[in-house]
């Protein structure tokens, strides 16, 4: 006997059915308390879809979109929702389309250095199929444990060691996408430079706007010989940024460079035990990795930089051990933050690095105006900033201070001539920035891109450009601790 | 040649000075495409002077073709109409170079050799070793969508393009990307334009990132009796630890081209390190160079330990794939094959009266048999042939008839439709970006057709709703 579908849905009712018919009862999600699950992801914003679902082939999707183009509903790709943009929320309810039963790796083609993947494979599980071969997938966003490729692909991930090698559109050379008329077409592909108009660069950090992804073309790349992590450790922030620029001006490019102030990283070690210095003032995590003999060079190099700028000490992780458990740190540490406080607005602003300086000041200011305590963990070698303000967000008041104080940050980046987003994507959250990089006849040539590929709109609509003045809503609950992922 | 009325024309000079607006036959003899004339050509001096002359190609419907320093507007399909050239020669600054940020912005129309100086005083440099390098301007490089050898290790443009302005075909001027070194805000409209030929939009200023040249750099030749052997060579290289700027295979017709032809104009380095370079000679590679055997060139850069590893690597690597014999250039020897390699294209073209190149991508493992396939196709089209065999999987196919004529183009769109079907069977697909005009209607430049043309025309339409921008001279008509 089938449930009884509750009234809201009731207009869905068919479609529903439709669904359960599809894909089998086990695989539609409609009632309230199955939804809430998927109504929140990294962010702080939150959006209810009416209904989950979970294809298992591209054949579902072709349908499930059919369908969705027959009943006019929304349609809203979702990985593992580890996103931080809200980019994967459904913003104007329908169909969420969960990939978690697509996760087959369906290819690994070493000799050509090439993976084809479905997008529900996580992250981590493509590296891990390959190290043995000396492999791995290079863009590491901090949920690599969790995130998806397809999610990646969507937003466009980063993570830190993209200062050497890349955010994931260096990383995507194909997709196979479905259309919103449920046609399927292929991108790019495994050989170099297809012919024609690059639709694959077009269509890797779309956030979903222009079609739904079915299955990518990845680059492996050779795991590097040697690795040498190093921790600078600093009595002075200022000291820290301006190593980064030093380190930059001696022409070396390290394959991660990440900064945490003090604040931060006090919250990390109550958590990680990472052996962060709870006295110092802001650390460095470098990384350089290449052949042995370039390794010790850059990481002797690295070394007298940071002691030139004051560091207080610089250890060199001995081992892999010590080496995870510094990146541990790393990459646990908004997870460490959401152990402090209700909810944390985390920006993802990037500035040019040798501004650094002047904008951990100005961020500083910002906190002492508004009255939060602003923590920074910054991909500091390519001036992509996440800093991290703490709020209630049951005090409406607070709420608003900090949306207000989070869009003096960005403005202060753009200020700066950089952007305001580096590696988390627009999403939900930041459309309402876009105008402050982008002109008025920018927004509306790319508005007009995807309504080319999503004339009705039904593709995750209300992400990636601005709805327009006054259209925004900010809804907000509190996070579960249980949900703040790692970052 | 369409012919626009004159009046109309003459607004053109007024947007941009009547001194940068051109109308006399001589000189628009150096603007054709594919043998049509346009019956005008202007030099715009700022990004709005752009704008303005697209807003009333637009409104006159006039069909333009942006052009820099015209090194390469042979490539693609004869235009379908074609009014006014719009040459950027003129938007030649750097507008913004923040070396400590790796962070650049130009204008479209810088020449390449004069932006390699400018960074090289900083010791930065972009991966950018493209054919014409002297000549050649950014803009015509990304619209062209050549690549380069350094490819190997930096990618291509869409690697390190940041983000770009332009002005699309109504004539609004628009922009995708950033400045800085990351950012992932809106869509990468900015990668639709490489490659695109002007067709999607006339580009008024590119964001790079820059990158810090090697502390050193050496060339490495390794020479085989066979095609495999150098595969396999290649095969190991990349499957090892070392990173190698360049990795090439050549022909020994390629080779041998090489050790007697001296491209002009003369191209000397591949790191214009400290500015040098752009008057200097290149003189022929001595007897040392191989010319009989298949070679394998790789070039690699950094420390003098790191330079002593790689150099130690490669011979032992060479060595187990049964290399005859290999050598290590220096700062002396390395720009006369580098520089070669830089510009083996034009000197390709050089070598035969109705040189043909086809660009060939393929899945790297599939190179030795696509590589069989095409000499085999050459011979018995009766063809000479080069190849030049990039370690991604790109692979330049030289068919070099010794004298042009009708039976000779004949051969030639024989051999081009089946090296195309064999580029095709072995995951690939292959473009002629080269070639004598005669031999366009005969063949498929672009192949095979595949299934996202239509998502391509759509993005045309969007960017360029009244076909004014380079029509039909992409792939598929657009």
């Amino acid at each position: 006997v089938a449930a009884e579908l509750p009234k809201h849905l009731a207009m869905n009712r068919s479609l529903i059915r439709a669904l359960e018919k599809l894909l089998g009862r086990d695989a539609v999600l409609w009632k309230p308390e199955d939804l809430v699950m998927y109504e929140y992801d990294g962010s702080v914003e939150v959006a209810r879809p009416d209904c989950v679902v979970f294809p298992r082939t591209r054949d579902d999707i072709v349908e499930i979109v059919r369908l969705a183009s027959r009943h006019q509903t929304p349609l809203v790709a979702r990985g593992a929702g580890t996103g931080l943009s809200g980019g994967a929320l459904a913003r104007h309810g329908g169909i969420c389309v969960v990939f978690s039963r697509m996760n087959r790796i369906l290819e690994l083609d070493l000799e050509n250095q090439r993976a084809v993947v479905q997008p529900g494979v996580v992250n981590l599980d493509l590296t891990r199929a390959v190290e043995n071969a000396g492999w791995h997938f290079a863009p590491d966003p901090s949920s690599q444990k969790s995130c998806t490729i397809g999610g990646n692909v969507a937003e466009n991930a980063g993570g830190p060691h993209t200062l050497a090698y890349g955010v994931t559109t260096n990383h995507v050379t194909g997709l196979e996408l479905v259309l919103p008329d449920g046609e399927v077409v292929r991108v790019g592909g495994t050989a170099p430079d297809t012919p024609g108009y690059d639709l694959t660069g077009l269509l890797v950090g779309s956030e979903g706007t222009l079609a739904i992804v079915t299955e990518i073309t990845v680059k492996l790349t050779r795991l590097p010989e040697a690795v040498k992590t190093l921790l600078a450790i600093f009595d002075d922030l200022h000291d820290a940024p301006e190593t980064v620029a030093a380190i930059t001006a001696a022409g070396i490019t390290p394959a991660a460079c990440e900064m945490l102030d003090g604040w931060t990283l006090r919250a990390v070690e109550a958590f990680v035990h990472a052996g962060f210095p709870l006295d110092s003032a802001a650390v460095l995590l470098i990384e350089v990795d290449g052949l042995r003999e370039a390794v010790e060079e850059q990481a002797e190099a690295v070394r007298r930089i940071c002691e030139q700028h004051r560091a207080r000490e610089v250890r060199v992780a001995r081992d892999a051990r010590e080496r995870d458990l510094l990146w541990k740190g790393r990459k646990n540490a908004f997870g460490a933050v959401g152990r402090l406080s209700p909810s944390y607005y985390v920006q993802d602003g990037v500035i040019p690095r040798t501004k650094l300086p002047v904008t951990l000041r100005k961020i500083e200011e910002i906190g002492k105006r508004f009255g939060f305590e602003i923590g920074n963990i910054f991909h500091a070698g390519d001036g992509n900033l996440h800093p991290i303000i703490l709020f209630d967000p049951r005090d409406r008041a607070q709420f608003e201070r900090a949306v207000a104080a989070a869009g003096e940050i960005m403005k202060f980046c753009i200020e700066m001539g950089g952007s305001i987003t580096g590696e988390h994507g627009v999403g939900m959250e930041k459309d309402g920035l876009m105008p402050l990089m982008f002109t008025e006849a920018d927004l509306a040539l790319m508005a007009r891109i995807r309504d080319a590929f999503n004339p009705a709109g039904l593709l995750n609509p209300g992400k990636l450009l601005p709805l327009g003045k006054g259209c925004r809503e900010t809804r907000v609950r509190p996070l579960p601790l249980s949900a703040a992922a790692p970052v | 040649m369409t012919a626009p009325a004159t009046a109309a024309l003459a607004r053109l000079g007024e947007i941009t000075g009547r001194e940068h607006f051109i109308t006399d036959s001589p000189a628009l003899a150096g603007y054709e495409v594919d043998g049509t004339r346009p019956a005008a050509a202007v030099r715009p001096g700022s990004a709005e002077e752009v704008a303005e002359i697209v807003r009333f190609a637009a409104a006159e419907k006039l069909a333009l073709i942006a052009c820099g320093a015209r090194t390469k507007l042979g490539i693609g399909a004869p235009p379908a109409r074609y009014d006014v050239a719009v040459d950027l020669s003129r938007l030649d600054r750097v507008i913004a170079y923040d070396p400590g940020d790796l962070t650049l912005g130009v204008e479209p129309g810088i020449g390449v050799a004069k932006l390699s100086a400018v960074l090289a005083e900083q010791g930065q440099f972009l991966p950018l070793a493209v054919p014409y390098t002297n000549r050649a301007t950014l803009g015509g490089t990304l619209a062209s969508g050549v690549d380069s050898p350094l490819r190997q290790c930096y990618g291509t443009a869409r690697d390190f393009v940041l983000g770009m302005e332009f002005v699309t075909g109504e004539g609004a001027s628009a922009k995708s990307g950033g400045r800085v070194v990351k950012s992932v805000a809106g869509y990468d409209l900015h990668k639709l334009m490489l490659g695109a030929l002007g067709t999607l939009g006339i580009l008024t200023r590119i964001n790079f990132k820059t990158f810090p040249l090697p502390a050193a750099s050496r060339g490495f030749l390794a020479a085989f009796g066979s095609l495999a052997g150098a595969l396999e060579l290649r095969r190991r290289i990349v499957s090892s630890p070392l990173q190698p700027l360049t990795l090439d295979i050549l022909s020994p017709s390629l080779a041998e081209l090489f050790a007697r032809a001296t491209p002009a104009p003369p191209e000397p380095q591949l790191f214009a390190r400290g500015g040098a370079g752009a008057d200097e000679t290149l003189p022929l590679p001595g007897p040392w160079f191989p010319t009989s055997d298949w070679l394998l060139a790789a070039g690699f850069g950094g420390s003098e330990k790191v330079l002593q590893r790689s150099a130690d690597d490669l011979a032992r690597y060479a060595a187990e794939a049964g290399a005859k014999s290999t050598l290590v250039l220096d700062d002396e020897d390395r720009p006369k094959v580098w520089g070669r390699l830089r510009e083996a294209i034009p000197l390709l073209l050089e070598a035969s009266p109705a040189a043909t190149i086809l660009k060939l991508s393929l899945p790297p493992a599939n190179l030795g048999p696509v590589s069989e396939a095409a000499a085999a196709i050459a011979a018995r089209a009766g063809l000479p042939c080069a190849q030049l065999l990039r370690g991604c999987g790109v692979f330049y196919l030289a068919l070099l008839p010794a004298k042009a004529g009708a039976g000779v183009t004949a051969s030639l769109a024989a051999a081009c439709a089946e090296a195309g079907k064999a580029a095709e069977q072995f995951g690939g697909s292959a473009t002629i970006p080269w070639c004598p005009r005669e031999l366009k209607p005969s063949v498929s430049l672009w192949w095979p057709v595949r299934g996202d043309l239509a998502l391509m025309k759509k993005v045309k339409a969007v960017m360029d709703p009244h076909n004014i921008l380079a029509p039909g001279r992409f792939l598929g008509g657009i």
